[in-house]
């Protein structure tokens, strides 16, 4: 079939995003089943080794089997598209690394049948991890999905690192690029410094585990937190490998859909940068409790708090955009909406976390998976699903319904405040992570049971959005190439695009190409920019 | 259209509040380290509450008051930036970034252990899969599950692990430390109040680790020295026939091999130290009450599964081998 041997970016975009949205499925069932066995206390849903499996599948999952894949599909699909270029560099190498990927999920869940899934948490401390502890093979097949994923990510991080520097059409500059190629710019350069970290941890590891070394091992001179190091200098960075691209898209749908040029493009572009650097030097915060010197602390703290600055000014940015704009209320812009406003909790809740007295309180509880939650579901699934909405009539020529994807958004965003502020809350009641029940005399028992419905409510959104996309792929295509009136060079392709994407390579004089055109009279370049 | 945050925000607290009462609540403390957390998260919490309302409300403002108007096809006034604006919404981050860093420094200053004194308590936590083991080196008293302490007196703790790393958190009394193999932690606990205190380990640890729990008593000074006393006690001889029987199986048999009863034969260190089990208010981790021991013997992995008791003992077995942990006070 054309479609196992194909080059095309276009091609393989789509394979990653549904790949990556099956994936999101199968992490959301373990999601339910979690939310299920913690409705009660004392729950029998899940006995406990099967709770940790389900438990550290949906963290591994959801990171790397889902958010990152879905990102990849969209930059796939649309960066060569946003630059005006006919594919990416490397066109095969970006093949064997949508296959790696598959490789790697395939092989990460056959652990399941073949002895049981990896079960001690996305982030499998070591010594925990150890043969000692966990006999089963479970890590070991944890450590080579691993390796194949981050062996995929590289590949592709390079293949997009020498795309945008190299491919971008004549005119266009790196201060004329869209936000979305600058976000997935400094992803890729995140993956691509941070990934070794990952490799060499889990290398470790697996030599402790399969070949007697001693690297995590205390009993023997190893170091347990040469672990927690390792992979918090990955782990850290890694959520903005996971948030960059959803706030790449966010920059996208609100100008357009403000009808107003992004405020501060400049600053926005410089924030991600910062943003990328700042993201290497806080991984500690991870490990506030752990016993580290004071001083030591304070510096991840300061670093922390840092951070939070380009953050906030996108934030104001966006805000700016949409100000005195004449705002389309259609899906795209609700599902940024949404993103800017969970995303504001989210961010709320991780500089309480840099506070490390607070940290020192709530680490390790419901508080952080409620923090988690916030910027990786109110922030990267609601961005990625903004980008769904956008750029679906470009990938299909059909567009998603307008009141189906309302009421997707309506009950998503309901749903996950219904869950992960309880959440919170669950977190400052003294509730820790990843435990598989918990007694009725905690007071933790309402609580769960909220969050339990709201898990229902989002999963019922997702079957609005299944319902919504097989409605609409089941009529003709319209092929409109340009439905939303927007401003960016994929909207001049056709829909979808022909297999060369553009006739010819067009010339950009401008950060609004297609603005400029159809608005000569209020064109960028007429304000100097 | 959206459903307004100020429409759902007060129905999502009265619910909220509803379920808001329990033991491990941080932010009902009583001791001393947890009363400086908790005021920082309240301060904490006032600076977010106000960032949250302005953006949120900013938002909602901005969504309703520019949306497009039906029939309203103009484009708006294209706007590119403002410095004097972005220069402000990014120095009054950094200041409040500084407010907070100045905070936190100040709060870890003034919870930093006191120095030591001689006639400080000190107690040896040390975290097992899945249960808390508490040491009084100075006295000579070794316990599981609850961890006595005098009230107004701080407490030194050394933490260190058996097997993989926990967390010790008692988060009425003070925020967690982590409890790590090849190394040991120094935290220390003062409650000015006397009472029970509920606690958990919090790094996952396993199959059990949901059930790994601990109190810690905080009481009178008298009431600690009758405590420490009892602790100090040698278990007494086994008297009647029946339990003559039990103390077969638990010095001489099967229960030897995992638990230690001072003065007696039995060494093992896998489980809890027995010699004044029942002077404890709970067993299996802290996570089951004392009256229920029998059940516990019975059928340990049906209670708590993947533990490491793994016993079989015939009904005759129980009644005898609970007479003789019952003269274990």
């Amino acid at each position: 079939m054309s479609w196992l041997m194909t080059v095309d970016h276009k091609r393989i975009g789509l394979l990653y995003l549904s790949t990556g949205f099956v994936f999101f499925l199968v992490g959301g069932l373990e999601a339910m089943l979690i939310r299920m066995q913690l409705a009660q206390p004392n729950g029998t849903v899940l006995n406990p080794d099967l709770y940790d499996q389900i438990f550290t599948m949906h963290g591994t999952t959801m990171i790397f089997l889902a958010v990152m894949p879905l990102g990849v599909g969209f930059a796939n699909y649309m960066i060569p598209l946003l630059i005006g270029a006919r594919d990416v560099a490397f066109p095969k190498l970006n093949a064997l690394s949508y296959w790696v990927f598959v490789l790697g999920g395939i092989l990460m869940y056959s652990s399941f049948p073949l002895g049981g899934a990896p079960s001690d948490g996305w982030f499998s401390y070591a010594p925990l991890t150890e043969r000692a502890f966990s006999p089963g093979s479970g890590i070991d097949f944890w450590i080579l999905g691993i390796l194949l994923l981050g062996l995929s990510t590289t590949i592709g991080s390079i293949n997009f690192i020498v795309t945008i520097i190299q491919l971008r059409a004549p005119g266009m500059t790196f201060d004329r690029m869209p936000i979305f190629v600058w976000a997935f710019l400094v992803t890729s350069l995140i993956a691509v410094f941070a990934l070794p970290s990952l490799t060499v941890a889990v290398l470790l590891l697996l030599l402790d585990r399969q070949l007697g070394t001693h690297f995590y091992n205390v009993g023997a001179g190893g170091n347990a937190l040469l672990w927690q190091n390792l992979f918090w200098f990955f782990g850290h960075p890694e959520v903005y490998i996971l948030i960059l691209p959803a706030m790449g898209i966010v920059s996208e749908v609100v100008p357009v859909f403000s009808r107003k040029p992004l405020f501060g493009y400049r600053v926005v572009a410089y924030s991600s940068v910062a943003i990328g650097l700042l993201g290497f030097m806080v991984w500690a915060h991870h490990m506030f409790t752990t016993g580290l010197p004071a001083a030591s602390l304070a510096v991840f703290s300061a670093d922390s708090f840092a951070i939070g600055v380009p953050t906030g000014v996108k934030i104001f940015s966006w805000l700016a955009t949409m100000w005195r704009g004449k705002l389309r209320l259609s899906t795209p812009l609700l599902f940024a909406i949404g993103f800017i406003a969970l995303f504001v909790i989210g961010g709320i809740t991780g500089i309480m976390l840099a506070v490390i007295p607070i940290d020192w309180q709530v680490e390790d509880s419901y508080f952080v998976v409620g923090h988690l939650h916030y910027v990786l579901f109110g922030g990267s699934v609601f961005g990625l699903t903004a980008g769904l909405y956008y750029w679906f009539p470009k990938m299909t020529g059909r567009i998603l319904s307008e009141a189906l994807g309302k009421l997707h958004f309506g009950l998503m965003f309901i749903g996950m405040n219904l869950v992960f502020m309880p959440f919170i809350v669950l977190g400052l009641l003294g509730m820790p992570r990843r435990i598989y029940t918990y007694s009725p005399d905690q007071g933790w028992s309402s609580l769960n049971l909220l969050a339990s419905v709201g898990a229902f409510l989002i999963a019922i959104s997702f079957l609005v959005l299944l319902w919504n996309f097989i409605r609409t792929m089941r009529r003709p295509a319209q092929g409109l190439a340009d439905p939303w009136d927007a401003f960016t060079l994929e909207w001049k392709t056709s829909s979808p695009p022909a297999p060369y994407n553009f006739k010819e390579i067009p010339t950009v004089g401008g950060r609004r190409p297609l603005w400029d055109e159809k608005h000569p009279e209020q064109a960028d370049w007429r304000a100097g920019q | 259209m959206k459903l307004g945050f100020k429409t759902v925000a007060p129905v999502l607290l009265g619910l909220l509040v509803s379920g808001c009462s329990s033991p491990q609540d941080l932010l009902a403390p009583h001791g001393y380290i947890a009363g400086k957390e908790a005021w920082l998260f309240w301060i904490v919490l006032a600076m977010g509450a106000v960032v949250f309302l302005g953006v949120e409300g900013l938002i909602l403002f901005i969504a309703l008051r520019d949306r497009r108007r039906k029939g309203d096809l103009a484009e708006p006034k294209q706007v590119y930036g403002n410095r004097s604006l972005e220069i402000l919404w990014t120095a009054i981050p950094i200041g409040l970034v500084l407010i907070l860093f100045g905070l936190t420094l100040g709060v870890m200053a003034a919870v930093a252990p006191p120095s030591p004194s001689a006639g400080d308590l000190t107690v040896q936590v040390v975290g097992h899969q899945w249960w808390w083991e508490f040491d009084y080196p100075s006295l000579g008293i070794v316990t599981a599950n609850e961890l006595h302490i005098p009230v107004g007196e701080s407490v030194r703790v050394q933490l260190v692990s058996a097997d993989v790393i926990h967390s010790f958190w008692v988060p009425q009394l003070a925020g967690k430390t982590d409890v790590i193999p090849g190394q040991t932690n120094l935290m220390w606990l003062q409650s000015n109040q006397t009472g029970t205190f509920d606690g958990q380990c919090a790094e996952f640890c396993g199959l059990q680790h949901a059930h790994m729990r601990f109190q810690v008593v905080v009481q009178s000074a008298q009431d600690f020295q009758t405590w420490v006393a009892a602790q100090q006690a040698s278990p007494p001889a086994p008297q009647t026939d029946l339990e003559q029987q039990g103390y077969q199986i638990v010095i001489k048999g099967v229960c030897s091999g995992c638990h230690t009863v001072n003065g007696t034969t039995a060494r093992g260190t896998i489980g809890p130290n027995l010699t004044h089990v029942f002077s404890r208010q709970t067993i299996a981790g802290g996570s089951i009450p004392i009256g229920q021991m029998s059940e516990w013997i019975e059928d340990p992995q049906g209670m708590l599964p993947g533990n490491d008791m793994v016993i079989h003992l015939s009904n005759d077995e129980i009644t005898a081998v609970l007479a003789y942990l019952d003269t274990l006070k």
